[in-house]
């Protein structure tokens, strides 16, 4: 009963959807009096869904092996924590984590969003309830999560057990709920391009949910990045590989609309470019998932691949973003911009900054998408891969930071003050760090060279908007931005050093054997077997030396049973300076041992960096929410006193 | 350096799909090890970096555990080793493989609009904000 | 430029819906034709690139790239003893052999004693067998895997690369390819 109990829900959720959009129609149309309605069937659609999503976790916690999916994804004997982490790590039931998340936006939508006018608010909430109701069809017509078989399996076939890994277990809903965030500014964008209300007050309602998509995207990088360093045992943070563009895509546009928006919330201005990045910046999402989930590009972690699937997901992507810009080329020409903005001042900086991003977007877009393209206008085959984005994105992103510096000195409307002599400390750290990496280094590559001078110049010019006024006083916001920014420092600084001073040894050694990288000593002392409940591994015993300082450390070669897979556990010490890699190979006929080791300074600087990125998007969430609910708070006592 | 085996229902994570057993060889000798001369060895790592592995087409040969990217790094170490230049090394597999084989797109015509591309974008972007900012002062 | 409102021209506006119809005609060809993950060789219509290999078995002639310029057109077989469909794929190379067909092989990462032990369980095609220990050859000729087949003319030029095994439905298609060979 409990599948079922999921199914009927799911229906019901879509038949709500479907008439909620009905009565966009009728609101837009005759400005009936449907507002109340909408609101509540939002609210209860994503309650439905809720049910729904409830429901599959339960039949995955309760490993009910005659619903197909569980017999799928599921066994008897696994951890209960990856039982229900199974619910989602499957094609279906990540679609229907996707539209619970939908849903539940678009009720939190409905019932907090005060801010733009209400016909706009019908109108997004119309736009979510379109966008839900495809997803509802893809579900019900091509992908039940909730079918069943008869009869019961006694036990199912398993969990990939790449998968049966926290980092991994909670990657997905963290990307999902970024996709949906901006799915919000997508429907918020449609509404004000239905009614034309495109305004500071629709800048300012969308900004929290872009503000959270963003940082949750920003996570969702940071920890993907670092499980593909530890896990796959190449070493590599970042292989420009089609799934991780597909994933960097959506943050580049979520990170130009987060920056575009303070401009129409703060000037009413760039109005109809903030409204294209919106679409965009769901349709990168859109993009992503469909070519993940296609599987039409050759990626090293394709997910749920169905190329049928995939058609389904091009045909969503095609109405959805297809009529998205059609309203914008019929109603975009009614939106005005006012006076073009000073060349020294906020405004400029920031449409300085979405030019640099959206320029990177599109190379990224365009490297990723240029093999197929080029494959069906000439039939030749060609590979874009590392060499490419490095020697392509890395100048641009490396201009980007240099004028992150700069941005955040300047006055809205126009700057009267010399700023550039604010940045006389840092630009003297850069010229600094880029001397002693000359004098120190000078067998470096130009671009971590140049990263570690714009590293130290971005540092200390972050900061400067907290200088010279009281701190504890500056606005969260503030505080979020600077932090930001510093975080882009770090992770550049640990992105030149992992690529200047990164030393790598590969060598056959037999137990006894000393080999060096880097500051170290590391003995093989010896290869003995291990296991584990559903592996079993070889282990090798290695002893590092640096100075006095020692360490040991355990990597393995484990050979998984069901499915049969053979998989590399790295072991990696950490220490203040950086990381100590290593990996463990096959058995030479001569019986010695493949090991692969690597001396990483800095590297951790990266995800450090990411995660303050991510940090300052969090303090800035918070302190809008909270300036929100003071100011509400406030008009609520106002109206008591008035009214009382 | 993982192998998958089977793809199965639901989620399948193809690292690299080996259609084929392994040999009963062991690897050729320079797939594993370093040359000894470290200059030499730099050079040989950034080419494996740009040659795209036959068998685990989401790898390079640099991070590829096929048996077919271990005997390419023995020949890319080895032609380093006999003083061959990397550009030529490459330039001899896109002769067998076409410029699938380089993760580094080629001169071709077929690719100039990649590197075109950043220059176009950059372009287009400074032409839509050229009446956005007031470049003269009042 | 006037201090005057901006609007956007109507090129500008119609842009993106134009450039996600170009996308959305890529990906729905894609999806229409699936990529071919096979990489062909680029050295069909070229010489065989020269080179001499040792022999695989003893007693066994070796091959080198010599011997395919004989005037005669050849099948040249890259295979293994350890490659799975090779077993099948040998069988129908011993009957293009009876139909007069002149085939030499190319062992890969091969061990003698693992190939005597393949050639007497699965019958014996090759008039010539090389010893590839390192795939060099297979490499050079833009090969990417086993089995495959390349058809060599009389000049010792590279007609066509077969990916994969050779079936029984090949057989026709095969020999056609010979014969335009010669």
């Amino acid at each position: 009963m409990i599948a079922e109990t999921g199914l009927a829900a799911l229906w019901l959720a879509a038949g709500l959807a479907a008439l909620q959009f009905l009565l966009m129609i009728l609101a837009l149309r005759s400005g009936a009096e449907v507002a109340r309605a909408m609101r509540s069937i939002a609210l209860v659609q994503g309650v439905l869904t809720l049910v729904a999503f409830v429901m599959l976790l339960v039949v995955f916690a309760r490993s009910d092996m005659s619903v197909a999916l569980v017999f799928e994804n599921s066994s008897v004997v696994k951890p209960f924590i990856y039982k229900v982490a199974g619910a989602w790590g499957n094609h279906e039931g990540s679609m229907l984590m996707w539209v619970t998340i939908l849903a539940v936006a678009g009720a939190f939508l409905a019932v907090l969003a005060h801010r733009t006018g209400e016909r706009t608010l019908l109108a997004a909430l119309g736009a979510q309830a379109l966008l839900a109701l495809g997803f509802y069809a893809f579900l019900l017509f091509a992908s039940n999560p909730f079918a069943r078989l008869w009869p019961p399996p006694p036990d199912g076939q398993g969990l990939n057990p790449l998968l049966q890994d926290p980092g991994l277990a909670f990657h997905p809903p963290t990307l999902y709920l970024g996709y949906v965030g901006l799915s919000v500014a997508f429907s918020l964008a449609v509404g004000a391009l239905l009614t034309g209300e495109v305004d500071s007050r629709l800048g300012r309602a969308m900004r929290p949910w872009v503000l959270g998509a963003w940082l949750l995207l920003t996570l969702g990088i940071t920890a993907g990045s670092y499980w593909a360093y530890y896990e796959l045992g190449w070493g590599g943070y970042w292989f420009w590989d089609p799934v991780e563009n597909a994933s960097l895509m959506p943050w580049l546009a979520a990170t130009a609309l987060l920056h575009s928006i303070n401009v129409l919330a703060a000037r009413g201005a760039l109005k109809a470019w903030t409204m294209m990045l919106a679409v965009i910046a769901f349709s990168m999402s859109m993009v992503g998932t469909f070519l993940v989930r296609s599987g039409i590009l050759t990626s090293v972690h394709a997910f749920a691949i169905d190329p049928e699937r995939g058609t389904f997901l091009l045909a969503l992507l095609a109405i959805y973003v297809g009529a998205a810009f059609v309203l914008f080329a019929v109603r975009g020409a009614n939106l005005k911009e006012g006076a073009p903005f000073e060349l020294v001042s906020r405004e400029s900086g920031l449409v300085i900054n979405n030019l640099f991003l959206t320029v990177i977007l599109g190379v990224v877009f365009v490297g990723t998408l240029y093999p197929l393209f080029a494959e069906a206008v000439s039939g030749e085959k060609m590979s874009v891969g590392t060499p490419y984005f490095n020697a392509v994105a890395g100048p641009l992103a490396l201009l980007l930071a240099a004028l992150v510096g700069v941005g955040p000195l300047l006055a809205w409307r126009r700057e009267r003050r010399p700023v550039l002599k604010k940045l006389t400390v840092p630009a003297l750290l850069g010229a600094t760090a880029l001397a002693i990496t000359i004098i120190l280094a000078p067998q470096i590559h130009i671009l971590p060279r140049l990263g570690f001078a714009v590293a130290a110049y971005l540092a200390a010019a972050s900061i400067l908007p907290l200088i010279g006024r009281n701190p504890l006083r500056a606005p969260l916001a503030t505080w979020g931005m600077v932090v930001a920014h510093f975080g882009i420092a770090v992770a550049l600084t640990g992105m030149a050093a992992n690529s200047a001073f990164t030393t790598e040894r590969l060598a056959i050694a037999n137990p006894g054997d000393v080999l060096s990288v880097g500051p170290w000593q590391v003995q093989l002392e010896s290869v003995t077997p291990a296991a584990g409940k559903n592996w079993t591994a070889i282990q090798a015993q290695l002893r590092a030396t640096r100075g006095s300082g020692i360490v040991t450390l355990a990597p393995q070669m484990r050979y998984f049973s069901d499915p049969p897979m053979e998989t590399n556990e790295s072991a990696i010490a950490s220490f203040w300076n950086g990381q100590l890699y290593t990996v463990v190979g096959r058995q030479d006929v001569s019986g010695a041992w493949q090991l692969r080791l690597w001396w990483k300074p800095f590297v951790t600087l990266i995800w450090a960096g990411g995660g303050l990125i991510a940090l300052g998007g969090a303090l800035a969430l918070f302190g809008r929410i909270w300036m929100l609910f003071r100011r509400r708070s406030r008009a609520a006592e106002w109206r008591t006193e008035r009214y009382a | 350096m993982k192998r998958w085996v089977p793809a199965f229902a639901g989620m399948t994570m193809i690292l690299c799909s080996p259609v084929l057993a392994d040999s009963n060889l062991p690897p050729s000798y320079w797939s594993n090890r370093q040359l000894p001369d470290a200059r030499q060895e730099a050079q040989a790592q950034a080419l494996m970096e740009q040659i795209r592995c036959l068998v685990c087409q989401g790898q390079s040969i640099a991070d590829s555990d096929a048996e077919l990217a271990g005997d390419m790094r023995d020949l890319v170490r080895r032609r380093i080793a006999a003083g061959e230049k990397p550009s030529a090394i490459r330039a001899w597999l896109i002769d067998r493989y076409g410029s699938w084989i380089s993760y580094k797109p080629t001169a071709e015509p077929a690719a100039w609009p990649l590197w075109l591309a950043p220059i176009a974008l950059l372009l287009a972007g400074a032409w839509l904000i050229r009446r956005r900012i007031r470049l003269k002062g009042r | 430029m006037a201090n005057g409102t901006l609007r956007m021209t109507r090129a500008v506006r119609f842009a993106p819906l134009a450039l996600l119809l170009l996308i959305i005609a890529a990906l729905v060809w894609r999806l229409a034709t699936p990529a071919d993950t096979n990489v062909h060789s680029t050295l069909e219509g070229k010489a065989v690139p020269g080179f001499d290999l040792g022999e695989a078995l003893p007693g066994k002639p070796a091959l080198s790239s010599a011997d395919l310029a004989s005037g005669q057109p050849h099948l040249v077989n890259i295979f293994a003893s350890w490659c799975v469909p090779c077993v099948t794929e040998v069988k129908v190379l011993e009957a293009l052999r009876e139909r007069g067909v002149r085939i030499d092989g190319i062992a890969v990462r091969d061990r003698p004693e693992d190939l005597a032990e393949f050639l007497a369980l699965n019958g014996d095609p090759y008039e010539r067998i090389g010893s590839d220990e390192r795939s060099q050859v297979q490499i050079s000729l833009g090969s990417s895997g086993v089995p495959e087949s390349f058809v060599v003319d009389g000049k010792g030029v590279i007609r066509y690369q077969h990916i994969g095994a050779i079936e029984h439905s090949d057989v026709p298609m095969i020999l056609a390819k010979l014969e335009q060979a010669r």
